[in-house]
């Protein structure tokens, strides 16, 4: 029987252990980011905004740009370079400057837990991570924000809602680990 | 200096932040799948590790730059119905996409093809919200909404009490997290 059954293979596991800190430190340095953020800019760390005002583009070819335009959401939060669509982009590079550095990039469609449950094939891993990433902006978006705007930022003013987006969010991903990683893994 | 900037000053400033932000989120490893799914299984605090110290850290900070007049709160509204439902759906995605949309976003860059392709679900998701806002706002937003409510005036707790008990849990959880990977061994893996 083996051990541990989420021990990657020795190569993927050494690639994936290289370059990473102190996760203490970690959480410590975003928590400065956000002193910075709050006192300098007078804004938030937050994420999904962006990506939602971003998503007017791909409305264009379906709804056209009287659609996008006269649509409430985009009205309220239309596309343009503002803060939080650089902030967006500078996260990108940001992790892009820190793979390079640690030489860490690789190209990868089945992660190993995925893997060790669902085999191998690729369709099935891709169409999850679409449905999940439909799924988890449709909440973020109803819920006001995401894991960085609500779940840091708003937890860390102690705000109401984000509390609750917290707990909740975590009790709904426990239940759904549970009923999607549950019995025997398949093996690969 | 003016602050807070704005124009392009800002700009820069969020470019700058951004770039940090994405960098932590790289070398913390949440920008990896296997750590983020097995937060959800109890088999990786690194997600709890590094949430919670920025929580604390940052909350302590900000509370002291308010309390001097050096910044103000963002608070978002209580709106406990749309939250509830929002945060459900949030948890429900996260694991089948194995991101959230930060870590979705800075995975792209470290080769993930199946980060990509829910960013892209992320941004249909956008355009589903959108084509629903009208609806939302006044069938589910309305309902139940308390308004920008802070803990302390819920509670009566002051701040600085609530980062006393934060912080105590913080200790306890963390103590609780070390002693028991490290005699399973998994902590190999953080």
């Amino acid at each position: 029987m083996p051990s541990d059954p989420n021990v990657l293979c020795q190569p993927e596991a050494e690639r994936e252990a290289r370059g990473r800190w102190n996760p203490y430190l970690v959480g410590a340095g975003i928590g400065v980011l956000s002193w910075i953020a709050f006192a300098v800019a007078n804004q938030p760390l937050g994420i999904s905004t962006a990506i939602s005002s971003a998503a007017s583009v791909c409305a264009l070819p379906v709804l056209g740009s009287d659609g996008v335009a006269t649509n409430a959401y985009w009205a309220k939060f239309p596309l343009k370079w503002d803060y939080g669509m650089v902030f967006l982009l500078g996260t990108f590079l940001g992790s892009l400057a820190s793979v390079l550095v640690s030489r860490t990039f690789q190209v990868e469609t089945v992660p190993a837990t995925w893997r060790e449950r669902f085999g191998n094939a690729p369709g099935r891993r891709l169409a999850a991570a679409f449905l999940g990433g439909v799924i988890i902006m449709y909440g973020a978006r109803l819920a006001g924000g995401c894991t960085s705007g609500h779940g840091i930022s708003g937890s860390l003013q102690l705000a109401v809602s984000s509390w609750v987006f917290f707990l909740t969010l975590f009790a709904a991903g426990l239940a759904t680990a549970a009923v999607l990683f549950r019995g025997r893994s398949q093996g690969p | 200096m003016k602050l807070p900037l704005s124009g392009d000053a800002a700009l820069w400033l969020a470019l700058v932040l951004g770039a940090a932000f994405g960098w932590l989120l790289h070398r913390g490893g949440v920008t990896n799948y296997n750590v983020i799914v097995n937060q959800f299984r109890f088999r990786d605090f690194t997600v709890l590790k590094v949430m919670f110290t920025a929580i604390i850290v940052g909350g302590v900070g900000v509370l002291a730059l308010t309390q001097t007049g050096h910044a103000q709160f963002h608070i978002k509204p209580a709106n406990m119905l749309g939250v509830t439902l929002g945060a459900a759906l949030f948890g429900v995605g996260m694991v089948l996409y194995g991101y959230c949309p930060g870590t979705g976003v800075a995975a792209i860059a470290t080769g993930s093809l199946h980060a990509l392709v829910g960013v892209i679900g992320m941004l249909a998701g956008a355009v589903l919200y959108a084509l629903s806002f009208a609806w939302v706002e006044t069938h589910i937003q309305k309902v139940a909404a308390l308004g920008k409510l802070r803990l302390p005036e819920v509670t009566g707790i002051p701040d600085w009490g609530w980062f006393a008990i934060l912080a105590a849990i913080a200790g306890v959880v963390f103590w609780l997290i070390e002693t028991k990977t490290r005699s399973t061994g998994a902590a190999s893996r953080q």
